[in-house]
This record gives structure tokens, sequence and C-alpha cells, in this order.
């Protein structure tokens, strides 16, 4: 009896002490800190195998791939490089129509076969850039070393083989794989193909633009002062020589091009394809020439860098899904900055207004609340209130008092690449604000003292004391800014984002930086290529590409700025002690 | 014996040359708290007067009224006046940002701003729009001498501030404050995040500037008043409860709650 009284409070004690210092796991918090911990590691998983994916995609898209030819069942060849391959179900009615032998091994394996995706570029014989292949099809494969994948202006690229080149009426001696001497008298017929857009593009737009330019002058003179005012016909005689020149160089820059068009011509290409289709066109329409099954690493590492430097510094074609896509770095690159030169000053003048000056009552407190839900407003509402207010509202008023003479031609009364970067500047100046608030309010009160009780007036204090300290802090707000508004698309496509831009926003016209062009940007451009073009799975591989740039160029953007706000604070905010 | 010429308290400091503040019946509220009651002290011209008194009794808010660095505060409200040199401080014609010019001021915590050592000393003359270039270094030369700072860091002037250690910072706090050459200067505990080697260092330096600057410093260190003060104000509880010079109110003090909190029965 008595051991059991005893016993009982000292197991009492025991249970509560193993309740105490015991596993138990849910008070350790353990369980949390794991999942914690797990949701972290499964976020950046899913971000790294998508940055891996995208960049795996994107490096190796440019590398040249081996030209395969199969001969097929029925006889007939086709040849190109292989883009992928897969598994599939095949149709029952398609099963039904093959050989016994063959229904037994695809029965086998459960109905599914493999196929591989072929692309067999001469669009302009089959009106089909890739074709499935099933392995079944296949009755042999080989990589014949003159098999040649050309790159063509249009149609896309041609597979197959150079059967004569001929320069000038005379052709060239065959070689192995291509005739000799070809890239030399390629690269004479591509340097004149550029001589020919130089003076067309070139040459002959300045033309135009002096004519439109002298137009434009009579026209205005005509809205100011009605169409038969003497000054009118005044101006309309005194033009009369000078559109007299105009007329004369333009007529003989047309015919320089012309000439140099039917020269182009003379230079001519014949090429067969694997079925033994031939097909001719002017030398100059190639713009390169891979064999790929008879290169070396060198050489396949030429074509790489040689494919980058055209996708980087060129203009886009085919819709494109080739060329390159320069402008659309550029725009990008010039609207982010406009954006961050916009939204700069105006998010940090908010800011200091709001946390510096204004009275903290209530309608701070609501103003406060209204910029940080203008955060969350989706952004295609910013390209509607963008394209209503600033291009028709705004835009159509300066059409209005400045650009008449144009009229009805819009000049800033439609999207462009100012009205975008300003409806970019509204869509991310609440994170300015609200960063920049935050940075001025981690200033201690303790600097901002001593500096007034030095006779600093509030805005020296402010100047001074306020702002260096808050600098880096406003510049990781400008930085999440910028991250944000390079990435947005959909609001851009309403106010100025085209799928090709005619001209830069930049060029050597006075005044040299057109902010009412439109504009082209690598967001737009992906969806773009992507997911509107007639051929998508042209596309698929510039998607890759494309959003690899984006991504980079906003990283380098971002870096940046970085090291930027790194100077600034070591520079203010040394080590204490 | 001086008898108090206002104010409810023992009030017998030793007379200077004349009166550089003079504080009547001044009372401040934080909202509807009040913090300060009928303190009145007129401060000797070229002394250090020392501010004692238990935590959270006025002390730095009576400070800071004095160079009107309570305007930051919101729900501020005062009556009574404070006079510099027979000028209305809280009067409608003072110029605040003059005001401040006149009077340096030295914070508990080292507060130099993040630039150079030099930048900081002349911070009061850039903010005067100075540009001689001579008349900067000359005044970061002397406001450094005259803050015991020169010899250790003329070498290194063009530095970033912020890596000096806190006696050094302190110091430089000091400099800045005498190179606007203000008439006062105001310390609020400016020792208490300091060593007793820096703090020996600023005390010395206190020593030094008595005489050129009236000196006003809130201590919450009795022998630190003792050492460099030459009257000492005691207060309590918003109050200013005696004013008198250092040695007899720390020998022969007349108040009964100054004696208890000197012999540190409370505090
Ligand atoms: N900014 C303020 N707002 C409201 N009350 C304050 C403020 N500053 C000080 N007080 C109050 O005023 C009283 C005096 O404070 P203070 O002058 O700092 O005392 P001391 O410097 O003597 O320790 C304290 O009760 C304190 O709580
Ligand atoms: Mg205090």
């Amino acid at each position: 009896m008595t051991t059991e009284t005893l016993t009982a409070p000292s197991n009492a004690v025991a249970a509560r002490r193993r309740r105490t210092f015991g596993s138990d796991v849910s008070a350790s918090g353990e369980p949390a800190q794991w999942a914690l911990g797990g949701a972290l590691a499964l976020g950046i998983v899913l971000i790294a195998g998508f940055l891996l994916l995208v960049f795996w995609n994107g490096v190796a898209t440019f590398f040249p791939k081996p030209i395969v030819a199969l001969t097929l069942t029925d006889g007939s060849t086709i040849a190109g490089p292989i883009r992928r391959s897969e598994e599939f179900r095949v149709p029952p009615n398609e099963l039904a129509s093959l050989p016994p032998p063959v229904q037994a091994l695809i029965r086998d394996d459960g109905g599914m076969a493999e196929r591989q995706l072929i692309q067999i570029g001469n669009f302009d014989l089959y009106n089909e850039d890739f074709r499935w292949v099933p392995s079944y099809l296949v009755a042999g494969a080989s990589r014949p070393r003159d098999l040649v994948l050309m790159e063509r202006l249009e149609w896309g690229p041609f597979v197959g083989r150079v059967k004569q080149v001929v320069e000038d009426g005379r052709p060239l001696a065959d070689g192995d794989p291509l005739p000799t001497g070809l890239d030399a008298v390629h690269r004479k017929a591509r340097d004149r193909w550029q001589q020919i857009r130089r003076i067309e593009r070139g040459d002959i737009g300045v033309v135009n633009h002096d004519i439109d330019g002298i137009r434009l002058e009579v026209r205005r003179l005509e809205l100011r002062h009605g169409p038969d005012h003497e000054r009118v016909v005044a101006a309309r005689r005194a033009a009369e020589p000078e559109l007299a020149r105009l007329r004369t160089q333009y007529d003989t820059l047309a015919a320089e091009a012309r000439r140099l068009r039917q020269e182009d011509a003379r230079t001519t290409i014949t090429l067969a394809d694997t079925g033994g289709r031939e097909k001719s066109m002017r030398l100059s329409e190639i713009t390169r020439f891979v064999p790929a099954n008879d290169l070396s690493l060198l050489g396949a590492l030429g074509v790489y860098f040689d494919r980058w430097g055209e996708f980087l510094a060129d203009e886009p074609r085919e819709a494109n899904t080739e060329g390159g896509v320069m402008p659309a770095i550029f725009g990008t690159f010039v609207m982010t900055l406009m954006m961050v030169l916009v939204v700069a000053p105006f998010g940090v003048l908010t800011a200091l207004y709001l946390r510096e000056y204004a009275r903290q009552g209530r309608i701070v407190a609501i103003v406060r609340i209204s910029v940080n839900n203008l955060a969350g407003v989706p952004s295609i509402v910013y390209g509607v209130f963008g394209v209503g207010f600033f291009a028709y509202l705004v835009g159509g008023s300066i059409d209005q008092w400045f650009y008449a003479e144009r009229l009805p031609s819009p000049t800033f009364g439609t999207g462009g690449i100012l009205w975008a970067s300003l409806t970019l500047a509204l869509l991310t100046v609440p994170v300015v604000i609200v960063a920049t608030e935050e940075a001025l309010s981690a200033v201690p009160r303790s600097v901002r003292e001593g500096s007034l009780a030095c006779g600093a007036s509030k805005w020296q204090t402010i100047k001074y004391i306020v702002l260096p300290r808050a600098l880096p802090g406003i510049m990781t707000g400008l930085i999440l800014a910028m991250a944000r508004g390079a990435g947005e698309v959909a609001p851009l496509m309403l106010v100025g984002v085209v799928k090709l831009a005619p001209e830069l926003p930049m060029d050597g016209f006075f005044p040299f930086i057109h902010l009412e062009r439109s504009f082209m940007h690598l967001g737009f451009h992906i969806y773009d290529v992507g997911f509107q073009s007639r051929n998508s799975e042209a596309g698929k591989p510039m998607v890759f590409v494309t959003t690899m740039l984006l991504i980079g160029l906003i990283f380098v953007m971002n870096l940046a700025a970085i090291v930027i706000r790194n100077r600034l604070k070591r520079k203010f905010v040394g080590a204490q002690f | 014996m001086n008898a108090p010429t206002f104010g409810p308290t023992s009030y017998h400091p030793t007379k200077g040359e004349r009166t550089s503040l003079e504080i009547k019946d001044f009372n401040l509220w934080y909202g509807a708290a009040q913090a300060l009651f009928d303190v009145a002290m007129d401060v000797q011209v070229g002394m250090v007067t020392a501010l004692i008194g238990p935590s959270g009794c006025g002390k730095s808010t009576l400070l800071r009224s004095m160079n009107r660095m309570n305007d930051l505060i919101d729900n501020l409200r005062i009556n009574g006046a404070i006079r510099l040199e027979g000028d209305d401080i809280y009067g409608p014609a003072i110029d605040v940002i003059g005001l401040r010019k006149r009077m340096g001021m030295v914070f508990q915590k080292p507060n130099p701003f993040p630039m150079s050592i030099a930048e900081n000393v002349v911070y009061p003359l850039r903010v005067d729009g100075v540009t001689d270039r001579a008349l900067l270094e000359q005044t970061v030369e002397r406001s450094l001498k005259a803050a015991a700072l020169w010899d250790e860091v003329k070498g290194r002037l063009k530095e970033n501030a912020l890596g000096l250690s806190g006696g050094q910072q302190q110091r430089l706090c000091i400099a800045r404050a005498v190179a606007g050459d203000p008439e006062v200067l105001l310390m609020d505990e400016p020792c208490s995040a300091l060593d007793p080697i820096a703090t020996a260092k600023i005390e010395e330096l206190i020593d030094e500037l008595r005489g050129n600057y009236t000196i006003i410093i809130v201590t919450h260190n009795m022998q630190q008043a003792a050492r460099v003060s030459q009257n000492t104000a005691f207060m309590y509880l918003g109050r200013l409860i005696e004013y008198g010079d250092t040695k007899r109110m720390f020998t022969n003090p007349i108040e009964a709650r100054t004696q208890d909190y000197i012999t540190g029965r409370f505090g």
C-alpha cells in the first residue's frame, strides 16, 4: 500500500518530466522547421529547374545538328536534322495498314511506337517544315557528307545538296561537299545584297525623309494661313527646286539599286533535295551554308557563334522566327531605362513628401493604403489606362497642337515607347514608394537630430543626411521596379509594343530619339514567336533563346544596379566601431 | 546668500559675468502628460552647468527645449519662456535655424554623419553655404584640436567617420558642435556610451572648453558632475529642486531630496 502511494506521484513526476524534456516533436518545432525548409527547397528546385531548362535549350539551339537522311519503307527519302523524338500511340486505322510483324511488335509495346520530328525544310517545295516519322516506317538511315542545311532569307532553311553555283554566267567547279570557291563568291553576293539594302532603306530613306519634311513644312503653313495664302504659294514655289533635286537623287539611287539587283540575279545557285527535286535561286538569298555532317568541332563552333552574332545584332526575318532580335533587345533596354528615369524621381519625391513632410494623419494613411493596393492592380488595367490617357488623351492633344500637319496619321496619339515607359512607371511606382518610405524611416532619428542641431534646415537635413543614408534602400526599390517593369508584357501590348517595328526609337534623323515610335520588346517577342507565328515548331527554339536573353538582360541590369547600390552602401554605412 | 529670484526652489548658483540662458517658469507637456513644472534657472555664461536627477525626471526634455529640438515632437505644448542672451527662444520673431546655430549639441549616442571626418566637422559651415576652402580647412583643424582629436585623425581626414572608435566619434561630434562657433554647448549624457578612458578624455575636454563656451551637461554620474561643473541643478519629477554651486551642493545640499539623491538613497 505504501509503495503504491509512493509510486503514484513519482510516476506522475516521471510523466511530467517525459513531457517536458522528452522528444515531443511538435513542441520542439522541428516539423515546422522541416516543412519550411522543404518548401524553400521545393521552390529553389523549381526555379533552378526552370532556369536549367531555359538555358539548356537556349544554349544548344544554335549548335549545328547532324543532318540525317532516312529511307522510308515506301522507298522515298527525306532528310533533315532531328528536332526531337517521342513515344506515341499508333492510331488504329494506321496500325491496321501495317504489315503483320510490325503490328505484332507494336502490340507487344502496348500500342506505342517511337517517332522522330525531322526538320525537312524546303517549305517552298512541300509546304511543311517539319514531319513526324514513325520508326516503323524507316528502312535505313545515314548521314551523307554532302547534305547541307542552307539558311535562306525566305521560305526557311533548305536541306539538300548544292548542284551548281553560277557566278556571272560561269559555273563554279565542283568541290566536296560544296563547290570550290563558294565561300568567296557567297560573301561577294551577300555584300552586294547588303549594299542594295543600304541604298533602298538607308539612302533612299533619307531622301524620302527630306521630301516628307518639305511637304510637312508646306502643310504646316497651309494649316496656319489657309491653302491659298501668298506665303503658302511662295513656300510651295521655293520648295520646287529642292524637291526636283531630291527627286533626281531618288531616281539615281533607284537606278543604282536596280543595276545591283540585275547584277545580283546573275549569280545563282541550284539546289536539289534528297527526293531529286531542284530549286534555283539567287545566291544572295542564302544567308548561311551549314554542311553539318562535314563540320569539324571548330567549324561547328564557328557556325554556332556566327548564328549568335546574327541573333544579337540583326533584325528579324520570316515573321520573327529567323534572323535576330536586336530591335527587341534595344527596345526592352531603352524602355526599361526610360521607365527607371521616370519612376525614380517620381516615386522618391512622393515618398519623401509622404514620410517627411505630410502630417501623419488619416489622409496620409489612406494614401499609403491606396499606394499599396495599386501594386495589386492587374497590369493589363494599366495598359488600358495608358492607351486611354497617355496615348489618346495626352498624345492626341500633343498631335493637335504640335503635329497638326501630320494628321490624320498620329504621331504621339498612338502607342509608343514614351507612353509605354510612362505606363510601366505608373505600374512600378508603388514599389518604389514603399521601398523609399521604408528606407527613409530606417534612417536613425539620432543623425537627423544631429544635423538639425547643427543649424541645418529640414531640406538640408534630407539632402545631406537622410537621402544619402536611404539611397541603398531606394536603389533596392528601383531594382525591384526594374525587374518587374522589364518583364511586363501585357500592358505594353496596348501602348506601343509591336510585332515588327519598322524603325528603332533612335536613329540618325533629327531629333535622334523618337519617343513617339512603337518598338519591339523581348517579352512580346517570346509570345509572338512562340504562339502567334505560322510555324510554332520553327519558333520554338527561338522562344528558349529569347527567354534566355530576356532573363540575361534583366539579370545584367539588376546586377549593374546592385553593384551601384553596394558601392553606395559601403560609402554611407561604414562599419560601426 | 543668494535668495531664489523665482520659483519654489532653493536657488543659489555661483554667478558668472552674466546670464547666458534664462529659463522662466517653464512648463512642458507631451500631449496630456506634463514633463516640466515651473522650471526656472539662470545659466551662467562661460561656466559648466550640470543637470542631474533620476531617470525620466526631465533633464533631456529641458535640454532639448533650449535649442528647440522638441519641435520635432507632435502634440508638444509649452508655456513660460527661455531666453538666450535676452532673445526669447519661443518668441514669434525667433529664427529656429539661426538659434540652433548659436548652440552646439552633443547627444547621448555618438551620431557622426556617414561622410568623411573633415566633412563631419565642417557640416555646420556647409549648411551655411561656406565654400571657402581655406576657412573650411582652418575650421577642421581648430575644431578637431578643440575636441582633442586632431592628433589622432589628422592623417585621415578624408576617411569615413564611421570608422572611428566610439570615443573618437563622440569627440568628433563635439568638434562638430563647436565648429560653428556657438555660444552654448548642450551635452546630453555625452559619456554614457563610452568606456572610462574615453570618458576621462571628454571630461578633460569639457574643462578646457569652459570659459569659451557656456556648457550645459546632463549626466547620470554624480562624480562627473562634481568634477566638471561649477553649478549643478538637481531635477526631480519634472521640477527643479535645487540649483547651486556644485561644490556646496555636493557637500551641503539644502533640500532633503537632493541629499537623498546624491547619497544614493534613490535614483
Ligand atoms: N517624445 C516624448 N513623448 C512623450 N513623452 C516623453 C517623450 N520624451 C520624454 N518623455 C517623457 O518625459 C519625461 C522626461 O523624460 P526625459 O526628459 O527623457 O528624462 P531624463 O532625460 O531625465 O531621463 C519622461 O517621463 C518621459 O517618459
Ligand atoms: Mg535623458
